[in-house]
């Protein structure tokens, strides 16, 4: 008698404790492909933080450091040189390595910035309406109608070697600084875009209306209440847009806005430009495939993660 | 729904006011005064101060107290309400001769590219989503993603390589001097094989919304043919997505594809952002951010009134 009401009680809380997250976890978990992909992220992420490691610990590694020259200038890859040298008989392999950092770091920065920009906007005008949300409108859509990759090259030129004055703070912003502000702070607008018209759907909604009638304030509304519960459209968003961000950082790289002190990828494609037709293909190659897996398991995870949070989104 | 014409028109005011306080902020409060890198580093006081004269950066930015008009924001606003964005730093042409030859050479670039890419994967999106759910299906989408995946400069730079430059089948650089046409045919194939994984997977959630509506089932049902279900019913029925699409493309053509000119040298308006990108020429920057703002803007509006006329029960929010 007494072990049935524990197995009712129990299979009663595991029917009511599973939230959007465990379950959208749970089924996540059945996708070989999916959980796959994300070993693949992972492994770049672990590589740029162990980058970060190492120069913030001083580790004398051989594999760390790009800078050195290993061997002649323009070796074919094989098992003494496994990506190939570049022009100066660097390694290929150790400057893609550092890519990864770059385009991690931007790509993290970037959406860090667009996240703490649209996201509090979007809900202070889906919330408050009326003047605040006419004005967070103009302000975004006057952004997005200047096409998008024009408006990132305009930011980062005009932020370019320049200074920035945080309340008496000098800090000069260096090549990836210009980056991902330039990034972060033209793409706000669809994730702004999202949550508001969230807010608005979730506003009258009887857990607002109980939060409200306990005296709680508009800002605790939103950041307690609100957030929470609009969240997952930020994670799924930001799974979704990660690729654009390192596939504009490899651009702006590329155009010479970016980084100058250390590699990235498209100051990679930059270099190896013009030794393509001399037919040396490897670092090329190296930086394309180094941007490839990534973007391709960005994209693949992504998708599922998208369709196990949102099951009103998926597409089957 | 001549008021809503009229409202909707009159949104347009604060939109533009907007572009042009954006483009004034960008180029002037954060650019600011480069009068010193125009100059060149022997110029003397007088040269400098006479640079700053004809930009106008002697003036204040926002308030004036002696003439309350005659600050850069007011300039600003006159000139780029009259399209006026003086000469550019590096030959002292005026900018927007640059951009009205330049826009010929880009259209011809991207006319061509958008509607081929636009028919190519209209046509793959309606097999692919007819065939859902099948091998085919996952098949061609996980090429879609791949597709997506390979970075842009990659496509541009291994194209130019092989197909340009090993097996010469396309010249590999733009030549004025020759009949023009084949310039095009390489950068063409370029943009429309890099860009058609993103959109054949944006016309397959279209097509796949029209698929499962009742009309097909009725198609189908009464005998019709594949074929003819598919080209007749279904895509007459996703024209409106894709004539949104096409729409809201066209202030995009005009302003060319960055890295294709670049790289094929065709002297377009994306060669020209990215050359005064390259020498900081805030001038010229600043004008095809304002003028692709612009088009955008209007087409926009056109869309709108475009569906007001259409559909009866379009209302202003």
């Amino acid at each position: 008698m007494e072990t049935i009401s524990v197995n009712s009680v129990s299979s009663v809380a595991q029917n009511a404790g599973r939230s959007l997250w465990s379950d959208a976890l749970r089924r996540l978990r059945r996708r070989k492909t999916a959980m796959f992909c994300f070993a693949v992220i992972i492994v770049y992420f672990s590589i740029a933080a162990f980058l970060y490691a190492v120069d913030i610990f001083h580790i004398p590694l051989a594999v760390a450091d790009w800078s050195r020259q290993i061997g002649p200038e323009y070796q074919p890859p094989g098992a003494k040189y496994i990506f190939g040298t570049d022009f100066l008989g660097r390694s290929v392999f150790r400057k893609a390595l550092y890519g990864a950092k770059t385009s991690i770091t931007v790509a993290l920065w970037a959406s860090l910035i667009s996240i703490s920009i649209g996201v509090p906007l979007g809900a202070m005008a889906g919330y408050f309406r009326g003047i605040i949300d006419q004005l967070i409108v103009w302000l975004y859509t006057t952004l997005s109608c200047v096409p998008y990759i024009l408006l990132i090259l305009a930011f980062a030129l005009v932020l370019a070697d320049k200074t920035l004055d945080v309340f008496g703070w000098k800090i000069p912003l260096s090549g990836t600084a210009t980056v991902y502000l330039a990034i972060g702070l033209t793409s706000w607008v669809g994730i702004c875009r999202l949550i508001r018209g969230e807010v608005i759907k979730h506003k009258n909604r009887d857990y607002v209306l109980a939060a409200r009638s306990y005296g709680a304030g508009s800002g605790r509304i939103i950041f307690r209440h609100l957030l929470p519960n609009v969240f997952h459209i930020v994670i799924i968003n930001f799974s979704l847009r990660f690729v654009g961000f390192i596939q504009a950082e490899v651009i702006l790289s590329f155009l010479g806005l970016g980084e100058k002190n250390s590699p990235s990828w498209g100051a990679m494609i930059d270099s190896a430009r013009l030794d393509l037709p001399k037919g040396y293909w490897w670092e090329m190659t190296a930086a394309t495939a180094a941007i490839f897996v990534i973007s391709l398991a960005l994209n693949v995870f992504g998708d599922a993660l998208r369709d196990c949070l949102d099951p009103k989104l998926r597409t089957e | 729904m001549l008021s809503y014409i009229i409202r909707r028109l009159l949104y347009t005011i604060p939109i533009v006011f907007g572009v042009m306080l954006l483009t004034f902020v960008l180029f002037n409060v954060v650019g600011g005064d480069v009068s010193d890198q125009i100059a060149g580093r022997a110029a003397s006081a007088e040269t400098i101060a006479e640079i700053r004269a004809e930009y106008g950066w002697d003036k204040p930015l926002f308030f004036n107290s002696e003439d309350f008009f005659d600050t850069q924001f007011f300039n600003h606003l006159k000139n780029t309400a009259t399209f006026n964005f003086g000469r550019s730093w590096a030959d002292r042409e005026r900018v927007i001769d640059k951009i009205k030859r330049g826009a010929g050479y880009s259209l011809a670039l991207t006319v061509p590219m958008f509607f081929i890419s636009l028919a190519i994967s209209v046509c793959i999106s309606l097999v692919v989503a007819f065939f859902r759910g099948t091998w085919f299906d996952t098949a061609v989408m996980l090429l879609c993603v791949a597709g997506m995946s390979i970075p842009y400069l990659s496509f541009i730079l291994f194209g130019q390589y092989f197909l340009g430059f090993k097996w010469g089948l396309f010249p590999v650089y733009f030549w004025p001097d020759h009949f023009p046409v084949q310039y095009y045919l390489l950068p063409v194939l370029v943009g429309v094989v890099s860009g058609l994984g993103g959109e054949v997977r944006f016309y397959r959630t279209v097509m796949l919304d029209e698929m499962r509506s009742d009309y097909v089932r009725t198609a189908f049902a009464k005998g019709l043919g594949t074929a003819s279900v598919l080209f007749k019913h279904v895509l007459k029925n996703a024209m409106i997505p894709i004539i949104t699409q096409v729409v809201l493309a066209i202030p995009f053509l005009f302003l060319g594809s960055l890295l294709l000119e670049r790289f094929f040298g065709i002297p377009g308006l994306g060669y020209l952002f990215i050359g005064a990108i390259g020498s900081r020429d805030y001038q010229i920057v600043g004008a095809i951010t304002y003028i692709g703002a612009i088009l955008y803007v209007i087409f926009d509006l056109l869309t709108d009134i475009c569906y007001s006329l259409v559909d009866p029960r379009i209302t202003f929010d």
